[in-house]
């Protein structure tokens, strides 16, 4: 039934590596504001993850629908966030999507398609499971939706709830588990017991796919057969990708609990490094081209930020501070 | 003669009927019918749109969400009041949260079977209304009529924010009306259940009709007592309450839930705040015991207020 699945082309692998990039970039940038003290709240990098999660972006469609977490700048970006909406939010100008109501990771544009995550982890899962209930009813077909999720999330009660629900009702899901071998500081060993993430699909009566995370050119294939199949009526997919995150939780974490083995084994190649070597040893682009691009990138974002710096910052006596869209539901506490 | 459980299920019956949108999820609710009948016949009717959940609260909720993003109008039935807390997650830090955070609003209504009936036990039994009150972005309602059961369930689906339906499972088959409303008063204005002028006795849910047998009970020494049906605890009308208090000058408030942060608790603080010099007396309270809702029938009809322990705290408070 399943139509045969186009392989990896140097364009696809060249024009994921460009969002990969710019991903690469835009968190060191981040990092580096967040040191100047310059973002208030938290900031949380994807580095060593950026593989992955431009293989979930880049390959869905417009009409899909995208719930990103914590590591998934690259994604994000692929699926068509911006560079100047993710600065907006971690700054909290008032003119981003979230006008400084939610920051950092806590974005997104849900009439897009593209879903802002809440804190909790697995409750991306349900949801997104439901957005695709009601494109069915709707009569859609060919539409899928992915969220993604790491080894910790797997040990919630949402992520269970959430794929089996959507199994039950073979809906076209993909959920992307980033198997980055430490949720917050805990490690695997403390988080589950069986042998392999991806034993889960098993017993929830849904497709399973393993990919090497360090390689952009196996995260692409991978998740182009996964969103095929889904896309095709083949029911929820899950996906898990070995891969290492390569900084801290959040900017604010030494990393100090890393197992310099796991450092130096095969999950703790960055992503990053060797899709370049793969581009310069194909012969596709030079060491220099790469260079240039990493510059032109740099240029661009420094001076996004720029420009965000200088936005008008959200105004406690402008927010009309409505937590419902009816206006006449709207509580006045007369002490308050 | 249509109970408040048969205008549940009609008021169900005409948004599926009148709105494409809807379409109704939860346990056992498909063929079955639904634990309480609520939903019975619906899947026949209407193929497709009344659709068995597996036992997760967590992921009905948070499907009702993600379907509602889409533009679809869910109404979720959880068994038992009792079992949305496994989907509390779900409930105050997304779908209460999604509007302010992203301007998105979020249409669904969870509905409740709430309250307590003879035998339910610990956890068949409880009243949820005021800790959904407590997080913003809700819309909670209690409705303690066949009437307010029909048109508020319609209203509710129409309302673009998340709606806590606590439906009173205490009244489901033994409150009847001849006809359903065509017209209601909207979901945000309380009702004057019945006039008075000695105090004021403010309640919602099945504590309704127990408040009204305490006033009837309280005629026999003279004393007229004017109570307040809330039929919405969020938002909850201060305007008529307050009304009320400037006429009796005395407030006795009587919620099934547990005391501490409850609705009464939030209507004392309101009056005690905004309407200290009406007064003429100290406002109280008659709450069910702190403790969880016990099983055997006696000590049931112990921890719930009744009209006998209700007309009691009126007497009290109209001597002092």
């Amino acid at each position: 039934m399943s139509k045969k699945i186009a392989p990896v082309t140097q364009s696809d692998f060249v024009k994921a590596y460009r969002v990969m990039l710019t991903s690469r970039v835009l968190e060191e940038k981040l990092a580096g504001l967040y040191r100047a003290g310059m973002i208030k709240g938290g900031v949380f990098l994807g580095r060593g993850q950026e593989a992955l999660s431009v293989s979930v972006g880049i390959q869905l469609r417009r009409g899909d629908i995208f719930a990103p977490l914590i590591r998934d700048q690259g994604g994000r970006l692929a699926f068509g966030d911006s560079v100047l909406d993710t600065l907006r939010t971690y700054l909290g100008s008032q003119l981003g999507s979230m006008r400084g109501r939610d920051g950092n990771i806590h974005r997104g544009r849900p009439r897009d398609g593209y879903y802002a995550m809440i804190s909790h982890l697995g409750a991306m899962i349900p949801t997104v499971t439901g957005a695709l209930l009601a494109r069915r009813l709707k009569g859609e077909q060919g539409v899928v939706g992915a969220t993604c999720i790491g080894d910790g999330g797997t040990s919630t009660g949402a992520f269970h709830e959430g794929l089996n629900a959507a199994a039950v009702e073979q809906l076209p899901l993909i959920v992307v588990v980033a198997n980055n071998q430490y949720a917050y500081s805990t490690p695997n060993s403390r988080q589950y017991a069986c042998t392999d993430l991806i034993d889960k699909a098993i017993g929830y009566g849904v497709g399973s796919h393993k990919a090497d995370g360090t390689s952009l050119l196996d995260c692409l294939q991978t998740l182009r057969n996964a969103i095929q199949t889904a896309r095709e009526g083949g029911g929820p997919q899950l996906v898990v990708a070995d891969l290492l995150r390569l900084v801290g939780h959040g900017e604010h974490d030494d990393f100090a609990y890393l197992d310099p083995k796991l450092k130096k084994s095969a999950v703790g190649c960055d992503c990053v490094f060797s899709a370049e070597k793969h581009i310069i040893e194909n012969g596709w682009h030079s060491a220099e081209e790469l260079t240039a691009w990493r510059s032109e990138t740099e240029e661009e974002i420094n001076a996004t930020a720029d420009r965000v710096r200088r936005e008008p910052l959200p105004d406690p006596s402008e927010d009309d501070w409505a937590a419902l869209s009816r206006p006449e539901y709207r509580e006045q506490y007369a002490a308050s | 003669m249509i109970t408040y459980l048969e205008a549940i299920r009609l008021a169900q019956q005409k948004a599926l009927a009148t709105d494409a949108r809807v379409f109704l999820y939860g346990q056992d609710i498909g063929s079955f019918g639904g634990a309480f009948k609520a939903t019975k016949n619906l899947a026949v009717e209407f193929p497709g749109r009344v659709l068995d959940a597996p036992l997760s609260e967590d992921a009905i909720i948070g499907m009702a969400i993600g379907a509602a993003i889409e533009g679809a109008r869910p109404i979720v039935e959880m068994q038992f009041a009792d079992f949305s807390t496994c989907g509390l997650n779900q409930i105050v830090n997304h779908a209460a949260t999604l509007f302010y955070r992203t301007n998105v609003p979020c249409p669904i209504v969870v509905r409740l079977p709430s309250g307590g009936t003879s035998g339910g036990g610990p956890f068949h039994s409880q009243s949820l209304e005021a800790i959904y009150a407590h997080w913003p972005g809700l819309v909670v309602v209690t409705p303690a009529t066949v009437e307010d059961a029909y048109s508020m369930l319609l209203e509710a689906v129409n309302i673009d924010d998340p709606v806590i339906f606590c439906e009173h499972k205490f009244l489901y088959y033994h409150l009847k009306a001849e006809k359903l409303p065509d017209t209601a008063l909207p979901i945000g204005k309380a009702r004057i259940a019945r006039a008075g002028r000695d105090a004021t006795i403010v309640t919602h849910g099945a504590m309704l009709h127990e408040s009204l047998a305490a006033a009837l009970e309280l005629t026999e020494d003279g004393y007229e007592i004017e109570v307040v049906d809330l039929r919405s605890v969020k938002p909850l009308d201060t305007d008529t309450i307050l009304a009320s208090v400037a006429r009796t000058g005395r407030l006795l408030c009587v919620s099934e839930e547990w005391p501490w942060g409850g609705v009464a608790a939030e209507v004392l603080a309101r009056v005690s705040s905004e309407g200290f010099g009406l007064l003429d007396a100290a406002p109280m309270r008659v709450n069910a015991k702190d403790t969880p809702v016990p099983y055997h029938p006696d000590l049931w009809a112990a921890h719930r207020p009744t009209a006998s322990t209700i007309a009691a705290a009126a007497r009290r408070l109209l001597q002092i």
